[in-house]
Order: C-alpha cells, then sequence, then structure tokens
C-alpha cells in the first residue's frame, strides 16, 4: 500500500488531525497533529488493512541554520521535527509519519516541546525517545523513565541541536 | 542451570536472602564491549536488570552534520567495527538513494561478494564469542584463525583490516584483486607453499571450500555439545510479539518465527543487488533443534547465525560466479563536495545483527542536515530488561551473548 492510500484511511479516521500529505519526497511522508500521536500509531498498528507493527526509527531534526551566510539559502523554515519511520513485516509496506512542532514551547528558549510518548505503543520507542529526549531536549509526556541515555545525566545541554554550544570542560576535563 | 523460576517470590524461606544490587561491567568480559548491567539480584535469581549505555557515545550523528558523505563513511566503520563493510555498504546506498545515483552492475556484484564474506566474519565472531561467554574456549581461536584469512583477503582488497571505508557512494574504492600472494593462514591450513601466487577469486574459493567442511566441525563443538544445549535451550525466550514490539531485527527476530529479511524484502535499491541470486532465509523453527529448544531461546538465535554463514557462502560464490560477467565499473563518480537535495531518505540494510538504518536529510549543500544512524545493536538490546527478568544470575551472560551486540553501533 502506498503513502496516498494509507493518507486516505488515516484521514477518514482522524480527520483534522491529520494535516498534510507529501507525496513528491523521496520516501512520501504524512505530517500529523502530535496530541493524537499515540492514537494515530496504535491506529497503524492494529488496523487489519495497515498492520505496521514495526517502528523502524523515531527520531527528530532541528531545522535551523545558525551561520547568517548560509542561512539565506536554507530551505526550510526553523522548526523541529519528530519522525516515525513504520513497516509491516506482514504486509512488507512502509510509511513516515511526522510531527512539526516549535523549537522550544511558546518560543521561550529552554522550554522543551511536548510531544506524548508513544512507549505505550511500541515497546522499543521507550529508548528511541530516551535518545530523542537526550540529544534534542524534546519532553515526552507520558514516558515511563525520561533520562538521558548516551550523555552523562549531569551533561549540559542537548548535542543535536543546531544552536547547541560546546562545553568549555566536563569535570575537569578540558573541551574545545 | 537452565532452570528458570516461575515466582520469585516462591522461595523457600531457609535460602532467601536480601535483595543485593551488583554491577555487571562496564568492563566485564561477557558484556561484549562497554556494556554496564545494573542487576537487582535474590540470591541467584535476578528480578530486574537495567542495562547503561552509552559508554562509547562519539557523537557520530553530530560528526556527520559537519561532513560530506564520503567523508563520513570511516565513522560508519567504527560503528558496527565486526561488520564495517556492511555499514559502509548501508550508508553508501541512503546516500545513493538520496541524490537518485544507479551503481553500475559491477559495483554491485563486488559489493554483494565482499558484503557477504563481511557475514561470514562477523558470524564468526558471534560464534566464538558465544561459546568464550558460556566456558567453551577452544571454538573461540578457531573462530578467529577462520576470520584472520577474510581480514587478510580484504586487506589485499582495500588494505585495512577492521575498518575498511571501502564501499561509497557510488560503487566501491576499488576493483577486486588480481593476482595476490596466499595468504599466511590460508597456506598453512591447506598445506600450501606461503609463497604460492594465486587469482584472489581463487583464494577465496579454496577458503570457502575449506571453511564449508568445517561448519560440522563448529556444530559439534558447540551447537551438538550437551552442556552448550543445557546453558542455552529454553532459556532467554523472546516471544514473536515481544519481538516485533521492540524492533528486534536481524537473526534474533527470525529465531522468533519471523520470516523477513531485507535482501529479499527491502526496498529495490537493495533487494536489486541480488537479483538472480539464489539464497535461503533461515527462520526458526527449526526440524535439527536438539530436545528442550524452544522457539526465540538462546539456542535458536545461535543457530540462525549458523545457517545464515552457509547462506552467506553460497552467495560469495554465485557473485564470484557473476563477477566476470558483470557490466559497467567499479565505480561511478561521486563528485566531492557535491550538493545534497532538500529532501529525506531513509534506508534499511540487512547487516549481520539486524535491520541497520540510516536517515539523512539533506538541504541544498554538500553536508547533510541530519544523519541519523538506527542502530540494529540498540533495538535488540533494548530488549534485555524484560528478557532477563527472573532467570538465574549464571544466565545473563547466556542471554546478552546471544544478541551478538556491538557497543560501537548502540552507542555510536
Amino acid at each position: 500500500m502506498n503513502t496516498e492510500e494509507i493518507h486516505g484511511i488515516l484521514a477518514e479516521q482522524f480527520g483534522d488531525a491529520i494535516l498534510e500529505l507529501k507525496s513528491e519526497a523521496i520516501d512520501p511522508w504524512i505530517v500529523v497533529a502530535g496530541e493524537q500521536i499515540v492514537e494515530i500509531l496504535t491506529f497503524l498498528r492494529d488496523d487489519e488493512r495497515l498492520q505496521f507493527d514495526h517502528l523502524n526509527d523515531l527520531t527528530a531534526v532541528d531545522y535551523l541554520e545558525m551561520d547568517e551566510k548560509k542561512a539565506k539559502k536554507f530551505p526550510y523554515e526553523p522548526h523541529l521535527e519528530m519522525v516515525y519511520h513504520l513497516s509491516s513485516f506482514g504486509l512488507k509496506h512502509r510509511t513516515v509519519i511526522k510531527i512539526s512542532t516549535t523549537r522550544w514551547k511558546d518560543d521561550k528558549p529552554g522550554n522543551f516541546p511536548d510531544i506524548p510518548s508513544v512507549a505505550g505503543v511500541f515497546g522499543i520507542a521507550d529508548w528511541h525517545e530516551r535518545e530523542a529526549f537526550d540529544m534534542f531536549g524534546i519532553n515526552f509526556v507520558g514516558h515511563p523513565n525520561l533520562k538521558r541515555i548516551l550523555c552523562p545525566e549531569d551533561w549540559e545541554g542537548h548535542p543535536l541541536r543546531k544552536d547547541y554550544e560546546f562545553p568549555q570542560e566536563y569535570h575537569g576535563i578540558r573541551g574545545q | 542451570m537452565s532452570m528458570q523460576v516461575e515466582d520469585p517470590r516462591v522461595i523457600e524461606f531457609d535460602v532467601r536472602t536480601d535483595e543485593m544490587l551488583v554491577n555487571m561491567g562496564p568492563q566485564h568480559p561477557s558484556t561484549h564491549g562497554v556494556l554496564r548491567l545494573l542487576l537487582k539480584t535474590d540470591g541467584e535469581v535476578v528480578s530486574e536488570v537495567t542495562p547503561h549505555i552509552g559508554y562509547l557515545h562519539r557523537c557520530a550523528e553530530k560528526i556527520g552534520e559537519n561532513l560530506s558523505p564520503p567523508q563520513w563513511i570511516p565513522y560508519t566503520d567504527r560503528m558496527d567495527y565486526l561488520a564495517a563493510m556492511n555499514m559502509n555498504l548501508g550508508f553508501s546506498l541512503v546516500i545513493e538513494k538520496l541524490i537518485g545515483m544507479d551503481v553500475p552492475e559491477k559495483a554491485m556484484n563486488c559489493r554483494l561478494i565482499i558484503a557477504e564474506l563481511g557475514r561470514v566474519a562477523s558470524h564468526l565472531v558471534g560464534m566464538g564469542a558465544y561459546g568464550l561467554d558460556l566456558g567453551s574456549f577452544s571454538p573461540f581461536l578457531y573462530a578467529f584463525r577462520e576470520r584472520e584469512i577474510i581480514l587478510d583477503l580484504f586487506e589485499e582488497t582495500c588494505g585495512a583490516r577492521l575498518t575498511y571505508s571501502y564501499m561509497t557512494p557510488g560503487g566501491v574504492t576499488h576493483d577486486l584483486p588480481g593476482m595476490i600472494t596466499i595468504p599466511p593462514g590460508l597456506a598453512q591450513l591447506t598445506g600450501n607453499s606461503p609463497d604460492m601466487e594465486l587469482e584472489w577469486k581463487d583464494a577465496v574459493l579454496m577458503f570457502l571450500d575449506w571453511l564449508e567442511t568445517r561448519i560440522h566441525e563448529y556444530h559439534t563443538l558447540l551447537t551438538r555439545n550437551a552442556i552448550f544445549i543445557k546453558r542455552t535451550a529454553g532459556i532467554g525466550i523472546l516471544s514473536p510479539e515481544m519481538a516485533k514490539s521492540y524492533g528486534c531485527t536481524g537473526p534474533v527476530l527470525r529465531s522468533s518465527g519471523i520470516d523477513y529479511d531485507l535482501r529479499r524484502d527491502g526496498e529495490e535499491i537493495y533487494t536489486r543487488m541480488y537479483e538472480g541470486y539464489n539464497f535461503e532465509v533461515p527462520v526458526a523453527p527449526f526440524d535439527a533443534a536438539p530436545r528442550g529448544v524452544e522457539l526465540g531461546d538462546n539456542w535458536t538465535r545461535f543457530y540462525v547465525r549458523m545457517m545464515e554463514v552457509v547462506q552467506a557462502i553460497g552467495l560469495v560464490r554465485q557473485g564470484l560466479d557473476k563477477y566476470e560477467t558483470a557490466a559497467g565499473s567499479y565505480r561511478e563518480g561521486f563528485k566531492m563536495g557535491s550538493k545534497l537535495p532538500a529532501d529525506e531518505c531513509y534506508l534499511e540494510t540487512e547487516s549481520p545483527r539486524g535491520q541497520m538504518g540510516f536517515y539523512v536529510v539533506g538541504a541544498n549543500a554538500a553536508e547533510p542536515l541530519r544523519t541519523r544512524a538506527k542502530s540494529s545493536c540498540f533495538c535488540n538490546l533494548s530488549v534485555t530488561a524484560p528478557l532477563c527478568e527472573n532467570t538465574l544470575l549464571g544466565d545473563i551472560p547466556s542471554v546478552v551473548g546471544s544478541l551478538d551486540i556491538v557497543m560501537g553501533e548502540i552507542d555510536r
């Protein structure tokens, strides 16, 4: 089943929560409203026609260009995106679901955006969301154990954000 | 050792002990690298396992945002360093998918031969190290002896023994070599003179002929070994539902009875490499399984890898047959500094340890906006906590070892 058909089924089920279909991309994607992501992924997993029983990947992308010269040619608006890659073992099709959000909640720097956690839908989302929290500073609402996973617990900042500043020192070890 | 406790609370009063936290790793030999497991134990029974990872985190994804794709290839080597060729392949393919590049038949043929040899080398380590975890030392030495020859053959191909950077966007860096001096290990094992000169292709075939006769010996040493079966059969059972939920892939998934292999079921850009090749996908349950083995247990995970080695050998042979007639060059030029389009794509390939995914977002610049490496071991490892609940302390290395993890790939 291709992404257009999947979009049709989702739009029928969730109506306004399905925001956009980008079908001309290499991997076509569907943008959905963040508030409903748990219901949407549960539906994708359980519906007989779709059977998306495998969450291949869950990650985020920070769309921002810090360099002023390059920023003029930068093809994206500054924002943060959650990306969910799904596939089905039985039906052997795949799709991409996205959530678009502001880089900071209410545009206050340091205020993490809220995304509902899907750790209850897919077991692996637990660790992937911890990694996304660690790297991007996204607050996964309802996550059972939202702690850093790759960086040490006392690490400052979220390294994969584009405006991340490299630390000058960490426990007496010089950085930069 | 193989007993499993149904309800850990039901332990006789006499032997009840206090709960204790035991730290296993990060320098523990049977954690396969720097993995730290925090075990909550009551006597010999482990009630809770908390894996702590990140000791080998090198910010590979952040570095990838500042490098052009060919420059990031060496970083993929250092993720899964036991199957570096397969990692190179995954990232090269995702870049080719992003820029819409077609790779010549010859390059695909070279990639297939090398990637499948890499799979053999990787599974040999998986087998040897697993034997070591369970206290059997000899298979480890045999496995490394055999792997050494593959490394020698790789060295003749690209000059490196561990971090190859051999496959790049557009093809491979060198054509397969012509005449070589026989690898010293191979000369010794086959009784040939160490000065013997032969075609690289013939050296590979000589090695495969020799390896095939050895596989039944590994089965005698481990697969059919009574102690090994006692320590692995019926332990660490991963149900198909759990395997799906935790995103387990590769041999771990197939040992739970789910028939899915990206070489057959993956995206066209990857499966076209395997078009016209005959191979089977070993999926549990197996008729050859000894008594006590259950679907998705440690023994089955081990056995799937052993069966995959046989299939990989067959694929290398077919690849070598087709090498002479494969059309085109071994490499299509990828211009250094060429811009990546403002689009994105994700691709998974069947790496020896599971489905290794790369996700690249381009932004009209030579460096991608985002490079993401989705590790298969990361997902496979996340299942340890539920899998190790209520097992015996001595079975923890047996379960973790059967997942065949490489920490370099998990921590990136």
